[in-house]
């Protein structure tokens, strides 16, 4: 068993033949993350002893006769996900300290079909970033090139996919925060439809935008994982009870009468040529597999970035007032008056990304700005959505690049915010249309760094762009075939 | 020049459910600070609201009581400001689409009837309790999350006297339907006032304060008298009346300044993004209507008309939802309202009050009232037994009927039987008999008492002075 290539789906065979035990999984992803994490820096922390222990009772339970989706399965979690017991500091200073009292409703799904939780991933601290650079507890690296970054924010979780410390991760994407580091670092990672996936012990960024999903090295595990997170639940009131379809209705081998829409909006000036190219010969793989692909049209995508900035920092700016230093978490010393106690704590708390973000949602909900910013933001969302709900009449899915660029250096966007903003120009109009989107690894370039395929489909049609993923990934000869496609 | 004054009120009850408006946590007040409490209204990373749909239901029914209209569509709003005792830091509450708008509340007022305008009823979520010690504070979040209704007027009270009455009012139609306790020493029930003058005659509205933490109605009352002299006296000295806030010290009976416009609070109101908007459906809303309780004032008329009770009787009998049903049950099982009111206000209250009980507490069934009355009425027990029995029936319950049968308390029915006792009684007491014979007929009433006091109390009074006279003067008689 080499744990650096095994997929999920592949783990849990071996586990069901009794090939491998989950300790010896764990076992060896430990040794893993110990070779490796010193460099990566993807793991915030590990709690080795609590996860050999569950991976033992994992292996008494299937030595039962007992079952579960996950039973066995290490799974990594974002560090903004609350795990019973475990530290969730969302990278950020303002949480020292804290341990979370309850499970989130993912964890808790996953902890019931036996998965085992190896550790908390880093991440942009409250999950404002795309590179992983804005985090209190230093910068995770690419490990296709440590050089580079991995993404944002779920940074921790792709690499350690990527880089075989985590046969899965579980991250939350509010502009393209699961599917930029997916593409950045070559995993397959799937933003759910909103409402599809509970939020119930999520540390909320954007309530509006925030799903949980999975980040994986199969098309195939992320259907797996889709199919035990998704679900309505009655602590999440924006959950929506729809059925959720299985690994099986997630499968295609190939696109005969799937309907494929290219928005040429997403193909414009400012794409690296070297994602265009690895794009189209995806695009090109989809029609020898059969698909009818047309151009369609996302006529206000241009005001989707504008509509971001200010709905998520001002969402943000309300669900991060929580953080004051008087329940949980750090709190300044030495505070004159409660005022001071806020001010302290805040100032030293929180570093400047969120802060930036903060200062930004709190003037754009002003008194007299509100309509002017807030309101006319909300108007574009609505445009943005009717777009694709139009643009969903004539075709079953949406290609796209999920970035402009590959990944970037380190330190290269962290003094230009807006530059940084601009990361997310492809995946955040999925989070404000609340429909569902993937990024698959369609191919590296000249650098060796991976390029990813986005695939947007209509909200809680799941099925239909992990049906196009499973389709490429099983062209291209299995999960890892996309390393060999040069561009 | 003379000023009149326009109040509006702002008023925070307490709803009367199990749980807390966003989480399961108990909503029971007055246990160990931080019992109650869980990731949800602590305001835990990740937590989430989810709505009480009993606390929209009060809601609704109170604004079908005050006959407001029920939005189509209305949601959540967050309010957003840095308190200690907030521990989300910001409060869930509703801004621009309440659950109800409009409505009045009917107030007697000089010999009539007044009605209030509501602007709109709302629903959000209690903070917590902030105490101080030496050196350090401690915030205790029981409360924080228990649901809250907002009932705001239009400006319309002219004094403090109608604030007051307003508030009366309101509270026994919340009680009446079992929306709250309505319980002000308990916070149940929390105000907040605006109050402005105007010229007598003018109709544009003046600079308002508002005054918080009014929490008794009696602060009211004195709040607002002490503001409209204070505003008097601004603007009869030329000045004018800042807009601010100000807060009511009890002690000193005074309003002082809290904090002017400019320093007000900017709420940056926003949709709560964690809860879907709520629409209640037409049958939801026929189901509720079918809930609305006859209003204390109208159930005053009818009783003074159905019942014929006097309009006093009426006013005390309606005061409280609960005994105004245990007088209509009684009333109806006995056909005698009169007796019925009778005994409700006399022995019934006076128990209550003795007690301190409430009158779902005594074991006593209406029925069994009812049967008590029918039994005074065809003679079969007489007042004092009937008193007796009372007292005994509002500790323990039972059936009179089966109690007097067992303690032989039954009136003394036998002609013969009260013949022997009064004679009994002429006889042991001579000089009595001779009194009367004499002339002196107050000694009657103290051979009455001798029989009566044979008979345990059993004897029909009137019957016993029937047969002393009887025998006194048939002496008499015999003599000449
Ligand atoms: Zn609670």
């Amino acid at each position: 068993m080499d744990v650096s290539s095994i997929t999920l789906g592949e783990a849990l065979t071996g586990l069901d033949r009794g090939d491998w035990s989950a300790e010896n999984l764990v076992s060896a992803l430990l040794d893993r993350i110990a070779a490796r994490d010193a460099m990566v820096n993807a793991f915030l922390n590990v709690d080795a002893e609590a996860a050999l222990a569950q991976a033992r009772a994992a292996d008494e339970q299937r030595a039962r006769g007992e079952t579960g989706r996950m039973l066995g399965v290490p799974v990594a979690i974002k560090d903004n996900l609350n795990v019973q017991g475990q530290t969730c500091t969302c990278a950020s200073r303002i949480l020292d300290g804290y341990r979370a009292p309850y499970d989130a409703t993912v964890v808790a799904r996953l902890r019931k079909e036996g998965a085992i939780f190896l550790g908390r991933t880093n991440m942009d601290e409250f999950a404002m970033g795309s590179s992983t650079e804005y985090s209190s507890r230093g910068p995770t690296r690419n490990p296709r090139n440590p050089d580079c970054v991995p993404g944002g924010s779920s940074g921790g979780s792709a690499a350690a996919v990527a880089d075989g410390m985590a046969l899965a991760a579980l991250g939350s994407d509010t502009g393209g925060s699961i599917r930029q580091p997916a593409a950045f670092c070559g995993c397959v990672g799937l933003k759910p439809s909103y409402g599809r996936v509970s939020r119930y012990g999520l540390t909320a960024f954007a309530s509006s935008l925030d799903q949980v999903g999975p980040l994986t090295r199969s098309v195939d595990d992320a259907a797996r994982l889709f199919g035990v997170l998704a679900g309505a639940d009655v602590r999440d009131a924006t959950t929506v009870d729809v059925a959720v379809p299985g690994p099986d209705a997630c499968r295609r081998e190939d696109l005969k009468g799937v309907a494929l829409g290219l928005p040429r909006e997403y193909f414009a000036e400012g794409l690296a040529p070297d994602v265009r190219a690895s794009v189209m010969a995806a695009v090109d793989a989809c029609r020898a597999l059969g698909a009818d692909v047309r151009e369609v049209s996302l006529p206000h995508t241009e005001y989707a970035m504008a509509a971001y900035y200010i709905v998520a920092p001002a969402e943000a700016s309300a669900n991060l007032a929580r953080f004051d230093g008087v329940r949980y978490g750090y709190r300044a010393p030495d505070a004159i008056s409660p005022l001071d106690m806020y001010c302290q704590t805040r100032s030293s708390g929180f570093g400047p990304e969120v802060k930036r973000r903060i200062m930004l949602g709190t003037y754009v909900l002003s008194s007299g700005y509100y309509d002017a910013y807030y309101l006319s933001a909300q108007k574009a969302r609505t445009l943005i959505r009717n777009d694709f709900i139009a643009a969903f009449r004539e075709c079953d899915a949406i290609l796209t690049p999920t970035t402009p660029t590959a990944a970037f250096r380190m330190g290269e966007k962290t003094d230009d915010p807006v530059q940084m903003y601009l990361a997310d120009i492809f995946t955040a109009t999925a989070n404000l249309a609340g429909i569902c989107a993937l990024s698959l690894p369609c191919g590296v370039n000249a650098d060796g760094l991976p390029l990813g395929l986005q695939a947007m489909g209509p909200a809680f049609k799941e099925e239909n762009i992990l049906g196009v993923a499973s389709a490429l990934e099983n062209a291209w000869g299995g999960p890892q075939g996309w390393m060999e496609r040069r561009v | 020049m003379t000023y009149e004054a326009c109040i509006g009120l702002e008023v925070h009850v307490q709803l009367k459910t199990r749980s807390k408006m966003f989480c399961a946590c108990s909503a029971e007040i007055g246990e160990a600070p931080n019992t109650h409490v869980c990731p949800v209204c602590l305001g835990y990373p990740g937590a989430m609201p989810s709505i009480n749909r009993k606390a929209v239901e009060l809601t609704v029914l109170t604004g079908l009581m005050v006959g407001a209209r029920i939005g189509a569509r209305s949601k959540f709003d967050r309010k957003s400001y840095f308190y200690p005792d907030m521990p989300k830091n910001y409060q869930i509450s509703q801004y621009d689409q309440p659950l109800c708008i409009g409505g009045d509340v009917a107030i007697d007022w000089e010999g009539g009837e007044k009605r209030i305008a509501l602007t709109r009823i709302h629903l959000e979520e209690d903070v917590g309790k902030s105490t101080h010690f030496t050196g350090a504070s401690g915030v205790d979040f029981n409360r924080a999350g228990v649901p809250l209704m907002e009932i705001v007027t239009e400006p319309v009270i002219a004094s403090p006297e109608e604030a007051d009455a307003f508030l009366q009012a309101l509270r026994q139609m919340v009680r009446y339907a079992g929306v709250s306790d309505g319980n002000m020493e308990q916070g149940n029930i929390r105000c907040d006032v605006n109050c402005s003058l105007r010229p007598q005659g003018e109709t544009q509205l003046g600079s308002k304060a508002e005054i918080k933490n009014l929490n008794t109605f009696k602060g009211v009352l004195a709040a607002l008298r002490y503001e409209i002299r204070r505003q008097t006296d601004v603007l009869e000295s030329g000045g004018r009346v800042a807009m601010e806030t100000r807060r009511w010290d009890g002690e000193s009976g005074t309003t002082a300044s809290m904090r002017s416009k400019e320093e007000a609070h900017d709420y940056r109101y926003f949709p709560e993004p964690d809860l879907m908007p709520i629409s209640l459906s037409h049958e939801e809303q026929a189901f509720l209507k079918t809930h609305v309780p006859e209003l204390p004032r109208a159930r005053r008329r009818r009783f003074c008309g159905e019942y014929g009770l006097p309009e006093y009787d009426s006013d005390v009998l309606t005061a409280d939802r609960a005994v105004a049903d245990y007088f209509e049950a009684v009333a109806r099982a006995s056909a005698n309202p009169k007796a019925s009111s009778n005994w409700m206000m006399t022995e019934m209250l006076a128990k209550l009050s003795e007690t301190g009980r409430s009158i779902d507490e005594t074991p006593m069934k209406p029925r069994a009232l009812a049967d008590l009355i029918a039994m005074v009425d065809r003679g079969a027990i007489n007042m004092p037994t009937a008193k007796t029995l009372f007292a005994v029936l509002f500790e323990k319950g039972g059936d009179p009927a089966a109690l007097v049968e067992a303690d032989g308390l039954g009136q003394v029915e036998g002609a013969s039987e009260i013949e022997s006792m009064a004679r009994r009684a002429v006889a042991e007491h001579a000089k009595s008999a001779a009194d009367y014979r004499a002339g002196k007929s107050a000694a009657l009433q103290f051979l009455v008492g001798q029989v009566m006091r044979q008979s345990r109390g059993r004897a029909h009074p009137q019957k016993a002075a029937e047969a002393l006279k009887k025998i006194l003067e048939g002496d008499k008689s015999d003599r000449f």
